[in-house]
């Protein structure tokens, strides 16, 4: 008999503010510990939260983009407990009103769309960082972190694989990425993924699900996932009970394992905070918002097939960050916007492969979109061909200076005189007599080795259209 | 002798430069190593800021850069965050927390220029109304050393009554300024909601606490409220408008002024003393042109319960910050993360603190929250309701402040229930959060009880001149306990 996986997602993004959510310290990563940890954040006695209104807009940015319902009033709850990185013995969250209601985003898996539903998302404070084993026996608190602004956005329990849950991850770190509203940092904490999983028998109702936190890679996520479905399947066929827990992913071993059990779980004894006043939008801060949002992945990736005529591959690997697509689109207008896809070819091919090898984003790339464009150009105007246009790609990584610079200097410069190509034509057709025979016998695949000897003669720089025009005409007469 | 001056011919006189705020200060910290030792009503005194502050305070006199208030020496409540001072809130577990940090009202009054005697002492984290459950023992009476000085401001109210400073400041949650005010024979207004910034102030009940002015009069009170309130932008829920002057109003005639008077305030319960004096007090008001109606309060009897639902609930979650890991009490040997949580906590709170802390965390939690917290909240709707109607009917309320004169030392400790009845006709104030106040207005077995004036929102500087022509008529705030004159 069959099993049915039950997945949800909450993500904790980070919001990409200066300051905290309730106070002015900054939130950089990386700082010294406490460092970054005013009066505020350190739950003295007498302090009191003010929110950060930086924070409004971009939950709204996420509302608008995962077509939710916006929460005209928020209140900020307290939820009580105590843990030594928790300074206030509360942790300020949004409960029964949170900034952004239901709403969905599409996925697509295997050629196929799904919608899945977005339940909520609330703003919410970070707690600091218990760091256990710096001193031996002593736990030390680092509270940098405490008061750092998050969203977190809980998913329906919509997604039925581990490819779907991992596929709807990737594109909540595209959206809140383009949006401009996370880093999406995961070896930094900027984006957390928290799943919860179980199984069931087909029409059963949901079994007992297990949650798998703090995994900072979405592979890792994914094989996380697969292991516990497994775990969970192997566990109720032998007759045992799925217990609701919290497990942590193993890397090394592939493995989850146990790390508390909800009977544990605090009573957290919510209520509205006091020293907070609900916070009202109203439709103009939306539309304020608005006007200021990019143009979000779908839609991009959809313009770009019907507007610039790319394949949805290129499209996608286009879109893949904000970064990328403002690259994309910086370069194709720097090249006169004439062929969207030779600048998708040269970003999706040379260039990836090359920041991919660096390990570069986009963003560090030493060849800068108005260089690349000076290439293309060079391109477009018979200037160079594609082949002398690798070599010059190669100089300009490594800091040759610019595409013109490059071409004059080793004189790559394309040869288009048709004078000068039918010399070489001349010359190649008087040396290889026998192939000119074979070919005016009828193999006219011969044409290849023909342009290939001309190109050689030329040292690359004949102008390859032309090479072969001439060559068909000297062989026809 | 200094201290029988008024704070209006303190500041003519230092401004004449008759006398210098350093001989006024030094006057005061006199009579507090003199008289405190008795009273226990100050928790630190402060005599080297207090000197250093009455000097700066004589050169803004010289310079001309003086305001009313400048050189004239005030009492915080041990409850402000007074910036390298002890601020312990009466706690043991504070007993060690210097403060980084002044709160906004001990900046501004810093501004006017009011050196600081020291920092006075109060009910255990502003819980209670007899100033007994202070780590630091009770605070007494001036008039009566038998008797509790009310609270949690009693440190405050004690040392106005018994001259050990001209003007002190005070945080009033559920009747904190106005009782004690009323048990010690001296004017104390709690201002609207939002009126006064709570930053720095050490939180007990985040949506009930306010601050406001401890005085002898209520003309010194408003001038001591426009300097002590503004709009501050770190306090989310301080009102973001211009303060009027509530002095302004001082002056005007009481014709026409409609005084509601609530059945509800003179039931079982009352002290017939009380009730006769209260009574008297509002014929004397109406001598002065205003005229009475009957007005109503219906849910009055609910204020008493759905307070100690709410600010319990709101002290259980503000005190969890007290856990001896980042500053306070932290108990000595803690053996694991849970022996430090629970004895840091067990052993750096009083018992009046403990009860509040469980009460609350009992409020909000799962399967209770519906049943208390939610209801207490519809409640203390309701009550606000009720002052809402009766404003339309009146411009004021008047009433008794307590049912009973100061009770005695000891007496109600071992009933939190009868003290917490104490405080029934405050509450409901502080439920709406209406601005009220307490004029001294007799005595009964010798002991000082006082008019509870309320009204609506933002009506301070009419509150303060009915109290102000009240004292040009009557001189129970001129008195002074035999021993202290």
């Amino acid at each position: 008999m069959s099993w049915e996986v039950v997945i949800g997602l909450e993500i904790h993004a980070q919001l990409t503010t200066k300051s905290k959510i309730f106070s002015g310290a900054s939130i950089a990563y990386g700082a010294a510990p406490n460092s970054q940890a005013c009066a505020i954040d350190l739950g003295m006695p007498g302090m009191l939260p003010v929110v950060n209104h930086a924070v409004i807009g971009k939950g709204i940015a996420l509302g608008i983009a995962l077509n939710a319902e916006l929460g005209k009033k928020q209140v900020f709850d307290r939820k009580n407990y105590f843990y030594p990185d928790l300074p206030k013995g509360y942790q300020t969250t949004q409960m029964d009103y949170p900034i952004v209601g239901k709403g969905y985003l599409d996925i697509d898996v295997d050629g196929e769309t799904k919608r899945i539903g977005v339940t909520r998302a609330h703003l919410e404070e970070d707690a600091g960082k218990s760091n256990h084993g710096i001193v031996p026996g002593m736990t030390g608190i680092d509270l940098n972190r405490a008061g750092t602004p998050l969203l977190e956005i809980v998913s329906e329990p919509d997604l039925s694989s581990a490819q779907e849950a991992v596929a709807y991850a990737r594109k909540m770190h595209e959206l809140v990425t383009f949006l401009g509203i996370c880093d999406g940092n995961m070896q930094e904490g900027s984006f957390r993924v928290d799943s919860n999983v179980s199984v069931r028998r087909p029409g059963e109702p949901l079994g007992t699900r297990a949650e798998l936190k703090n995994i900072n890679s979405f592979r890792f996520i994914e094989k996380a996932i697969e292991f516990e479905i497994e775990r969970q399947i192997d566990l109720i066929e032998s007759g045992g009970k799925v217990v609701q827990e919290t497990r942590l992913y193993d890397s090394e071993t592939n493995t989850t394992r146990s790390m508390r059990t909800k009977e544990e779980a605090n009573d957290y004894r919510y209520f509205p905070c006091p020293d907070l006043l609900p916070v009202r939008i109203t439709d103009e801060d939306i539309d304020a918002v608005k006007v200021t949002m990019p143009e979000l992945p779908d839609a991009k990736r959809a313009r770009y097939v019907a507007e610039l005529g790319l394949s949805e591959y290129d499209a996608g690997v286009l879109t893949s960050s904000r970064a990328m697509a403002e690259y994309f689109e910086s370069l194709y207008k720097h090249t006169g916007s004439k062929d969207a896809k030779v600048c998708a070819n040269w970003i999706t091919s040379d260039l990836a492969g090359a920041l991919n090898k660096a390990g570069l984003d986009i963003s560090e790339s030493p060849i800068t979109e108005e260089m690349l464009a000076g290439m293309i150009t060079r391109i477009l105007d018979d200037t160079i061909s594609g082949k002398i246009a690798k070599q010059v790609f190669d100089a300009m990584w490594n800091g040759e200076g610019s595409a013109d610079e490059i071409i004059e200097a080793k004189g790559l410069k394309q040869i288009t005189d048709s004078g000068a190509i039918e010399a070489l034509v001349d010359e190649v057709l008087a040396a290889n007599p026998s192939q000119v025979e074979a070919y005016k016998g009828g193999q006219e695949k011969m044409l290849g080795y023909f342009v290939g000897q001309v190109m050689k003669a030329s040292g690359g720089q004949a102008n390859p259209g032309q090479v072969n025009k001439i060559l068909k005409e000297k062989l026809s007469s | 002798m200094l201290h029988t001056l008024s704070v209006k011919q303190m500041s003519e006189k230092l401004h004449a430069g008759e006398i210098s705020s350093v001989e006024l200060t030094l006057h005061y910290l006199d009579r507090i190593s003199k008289y405190d030792p008795e009273l226990n009503a100050y928790v630190t005194v402060t005599p080297e800021l207090a000197l250093e502050m009455a000097r700066e305070a004589d050169e803004r006199l010289k310079n001309g850069t003086a305001g009313i208030l400048t050189g004239i020496p005030v009492a915080h409540k041990d409850i402000f965050c007074t910036d390298g001072v002890k601020t312990s809130c009466s706690s043991k577990m504070l007993d060690n927390f210097i403060a980084p940090y002044d709160a906004h009202v001990v900046t501004l009054l810093k501004k006017a220029g009011m050196p600081i005697l020291g920092k006075t002492n109060m009910d255990e984290f502003a819980m209670g109304s007899s100033s007994e459950s202070s780590y630091y023992g009770p605070t007494k009476n001036p008039w009566d050393l038998n008797a509790v000085p009310g609270g949690s401001s009693g440190g405050a109210a004690a040392v106005i009554a018994a001259n050990l400073a001209p003007m002190a400041t005070g945080t009033d949650t559920g009747g904190s300024i106005r009782q004690p005010a009323s048990f010690c024979g001296i004017t104390g207004i709690k201002p609207t909601y939002g009126t006064v910034s709570r930053f720095g102030i050490i939180a007990y009940a985040s949506s009930f606490d306010q601050a406001g002015p401890m005085t002898r009069s209520a003309e010194e009170s408003a001038w001591m409220l426009n300097a002590m309130s503004e709009f501050d932008q770190r306090d989310s829920t301080c009102l973001e408008m211009e303060r009027p002057d509530f002095a302004a109003s001082l002056g005007d005639s009481l014709d026409g002024l409609k005084v509601g008077v609530p059945a509800e305030y003179f039931g079982e319960g009352l002290d017939p003393e009380v009730e006769k004096i209260v009574k008297d007090a509002i014929a004397e008001i109406e001598k002065l042109g205003a005229t009475t109606v009957s007005v109503s309060l219906p849910n009055k009897d609910l204020a008493v319960p759905s307070y100690y639902v709410l600010a319990p609930a709101e002290a259980s979650s503000n005190l969890s910050r007290y856990d001896g890991v980042r500053f306070g009490y932290r108990c000595e040997n803690p053996a694991d993360l849970q022996d430090l949580y629970k004895r840091s906590r067990a052993e750096g709170f009083g018992a009046e603190v403990k009860r509040r802390i469980m009460v609350g965390a009992y409020a909000l939690s799962a399967g209770y929250y519906d049943a208390y917290y939610l209801k207490a909240q519809r409640l203390r709707r309701m009550v606000r309701d009720d002052f809402t109607n009766a404003f339309e009917q009146c411009d004021v309320i008047m009433g008794p402040v307590a049912p009973t004169p100061a009770f005695n030392i000891g007496e109600k400790t071992d009933d939190p229930t009868s003290m917490y009845l104490a405080d029934l006709y405050t509450i409901p104030v502080n439920l709406g959060g209406f601005p009220g106040m307490s004029v001294p207005a007799g005595f009964a077995k010798g002991r000082p009880v006082g008019l509870h004036i309320v009204g609506p929102y933002f009506s301070e500087a009419k509150l303060l001149n009915i109290g102000h022509q009240f004292q040009q008529v009557t001189d129970w705030h001129k008195q002074v306990p035999a021993q202290y004159q």
